[in-house]
């Protein structure tokens, strides 16, 4: 083989070597979300209720305790799980139940989930239930909100705002 | 079935390559040599880019795109060859896993190698995602929620990361020192594993010969100009990305996750890991002897120890207990038993004179004594115009194929095993040609067979070959299975030459008769 046909081989499978990063590092584009949708983010960390109510300590119950741990009311250790609910125009999108984390079950429930609607005028109603003494939904807001192209609705919950939160 | 023609690919596209780069410019023959050197580009690069960049959340973007628009000629350069270099880093490496596999370096002694070389996988895609979480911008957004999201699906975490990325009054200056940490610390991780890669091969190539290094780097040096990386809009957590200009090679497991699940994406991701972590221990083969070292005849020379490929030898001190006297050790485990070690050890030249020819250093299922019987045998049995001896390897082209009335081959279980001193010997026990032949350049199955011999046949390296011996009647054919062709060749140029062989090596004819 020649030397200047190896040369030239050589050169163009530099080329194609180059070529290959170059194409694959940018196509074909990706359609993340879809034109005229938009996202709606259900996340939320909550602790749930206790399990049970708590309780005040008689007397003698309190006598019997260590004077250093003798606190009035006992209260079950073990959290609620929780169960969230998103209907959006009467159907329900998002539904996740969520256990508490640690062994013990007494740390906060997580709920993540993602949903892409079509952008426009759409009527929200979220639920949350928090207890397992209660029956039904502990929480629960109806919203009518136009979302834009693109927009990321997120739907979370902060109980010093008045629970159910939409930003 | 599937591994077997798929080899036959590969080597297809390996020979063709050959054609046009000859095996010491062979890409694929480099390509553990060319992911280091893409590795040092990223090094080099990231240096420049971590000094100018800006950890907050108002001064990621700015400071990687300012790099582009007003720096392009030095900064956004360094930029795009960083991306280009991270790409081509990954891509070899996927190429070394599957050459590798095809040819079943995976097994016996290999197997350290290949259990330290997986988990760099893991390392090289998450050091890589990392990487596009700190430009900040649409594609680092998507990268890093779509990473937040596939962790928060393992119920190990109890606190989701996604929350992170809730809005953009969610993300602080900390966060980018995280990302910093995760694709940096990564990154020295993965060069430490590799480190431990290579800690069983000896003469370990670092990095690819000078013009395939260069040919490497310009050739993305020249994607970096031509097609600069520049980054989308800024991140803005209010709004989903649309529609991006995604890097495959590296995020592509973002758009797996989003086409089926998280729990797919890592049931793909652990599962391919998994698999690839069980593949030495799935299949069960047969070790065989290792080689063995005789006290009498070892002098701690120190050219096994040179020589051996994998690193398997030590020298200790000798039993016989003369001050400074070594001996070779073989650690079997690491021992291929590919007798390279018996090529080097100047005992195995077969002109002492003893009746049974032992070296220091020896394979138990093919004795380099056998071979001189052997040679000896075959050369006083052959008549005719010419004797023709050929010494091949169980791996490179068939010497068996050549056999013949006026052919002896012989096939080693490398070619390295065959101390050069076996080409004058035959040669002036009535030889009129010799044919060393072996695996392809930079082919061998055992990385340094063919490489030594050459050296030791060419006087480069010892033992060598001594100057005396007649070139012409040499042929060395590096050639694979298959490739059987040129052996022939090299016998019809040997058989064009007069009978009788001139110079010293005639009169040492006489002398031996």
């Amino acid at each position: 083989m020649s030397r200047a046909f190896s040369w030239i081989g050589q050169i163009l499978l530099y080329a194609a070597f180059a070529a290959f990063i170059g194409v694959f590092t940018r196509w074909p584009s990706y359609q993340h979300l879809q034109p005229d949708h938009a996202l709606v983010k259900l996340s939320l960390i909550h602790h749930g209720q206790r399990v049970g109510e708590c309780r005040q300590l008689s007397a003698e119950e309190l006598e019997k305790l260590p004077p250093n741990m003798r606190a009035p009311m006992s209260c079950p250790r073990e959290r609620s799980p929780i169960l969230v609910e998103v209907d959006i125009d009467g159907d329900t999108v998002l539904r996740q139940a969520a256990q508490p984390s640690g062994l013990s079950r007494d740390g906060v429930a997580s709920v993540y989930q993602r949903a892409e609607v079509p952008a426009g005028v759409h009527r929200f109603d979220i639920r949350l239930r928090d207890s397992a003494r209660t029956e039904g939904f502990d929480y629960e807001r109806i919203e009518v909100l136009e979302l834009r192209p693109a927009q990321i609705l997120v739907i979370d919950f902060n109980a010093g705002k008045g629970g159910i939160t939409l930003q | 079935m599937i591994r077997a023609s798929s080899l036959a690919a590969w080597n297809s596209c390996e020979r063709a390559l050959d054609t046009l780069f000859g095996g010491a410019l062979n890409p694929l023959r480099h390509l553990g040599a060319l992911a280091f050197l893409f590795f040092l580009l990223l090094a080099i690069s990231g240096v420049y880019l971590y000094a100018v960049f800006d950890t907050s959340v108002e001064g990621a973007w700015r400071s990687i795109d300012d790099l582009s628009r007003d720096q392009w000629w030095l900064g956004g350069l360094l930029r795009s060859l960083h991306r280009y270099a991270a790409d081509a880093f990954v891509l070899v490496m996927l190429l070394h896993l599957a050459r590798e596999w095809l040819h079943g370096h995976y097994r016996g002694f290999r197997r350290y190698s290949w259990l330290t070389g997986v988990p760099l996988l893991l390392f090289a895609f998450v050091g890589a995602i990392g990487g596009f979480w700190l430009k900040w911008d649409r594609l680092g957004q998507f990268s890093a929620i779509a990473t937040a999201e596939m962790l928060d699906w393992l119920p190990i975490f109890s606190a989701a990361f996604t929350r992170n990325f809730l809005g953009n009054e969610a993300v602080s200056d900390r966060l980018f020192s995280l990302f910093v940490f995760v694709h940096i610390g990564v990154s020295l991780l993965l060069l430490f594993l590799a480190w431990f890669h290579v800690q069983r091969i000896s003469h370990a190539e670092m990095l690819p010969s000078r013009p395939l290094a260069l040919g490497a780097t310009v050739a993305l040096l020249t994607l970096a100009l031509l097609s600069p990386v520049m980054s989308q809009a800024p991140a803005d957590l209010s709004v989903a990305p649309g529609e991006l200009a995604i890097d495959w090679l590296l995020l592509f497991i973002h758009p797996v996750m989003y086409a089926t699940s998280p729990g797919w994406a890592w049931a793909l991701s652990a599962g391919t890991l998994l698999l690839l972590f069980a593949l030495p221990f799935a299949t069960r083969s047969v070790r065989p002897p290792v080689a063995r070292v005789d006290a009498a005849n070892c002098n701690g020379c120190r050219q096994c120890f040179d020589d051996c490929p994998y690193a398997a030898i030590t020298l200790l001190p000798h039993p016989d207990g003369k001050p400074g006297n070594e001996i070779a050790v073989v650690q079997g485990e690491l021992c291929a038993s590919c007798g390279i070690c018996t090529g080097a050890c100047p005992p195995s030249t077969p002109f002492r004179s003893v009746e049974t020819l032992t070296p220091g250093i020896d394979m138990p299922q093919s004795p380099i004594g056998a071979l001189r019987a052997q040679l000896e045998a075959r050369l006083a049995a052959m008549g005719g115009d010419h004797r023709i001896v050929v010494f091949g390897c169980d791996h490179g082209a068939r010497a068996s194929t050549v056999e013949g009335t006026d052919v002896a081959a012989f096939s080693l279980l490398c070619t390295g095993m065959l101390p050069p001193s076996f080409v004058e010997y035959a040669l002036r026990r009535g030889a009129t040609g010799v044919v060393v032949t072996g695996c392809r350049e930079n082919g061998c199955e055992f990385r340094l067979g063919n490489q030594w011999t050459g050296e030791r046949l060419r006087g480069a390296r010892q033992p060598r070959l001594r100057s005396r011996v007649p070139r012409e009647r040499l042929r060395v054919a590096w050639a694979d299975r298959g490739e059987e062709e040129s052996l022939h060749a090299a016998l019809r140029e040997l058989r064009k030459l007069p009978r009788a062989v001139s110079g010293p090596i005639r009169r040492l004819q006489r002398g031996m008769r």
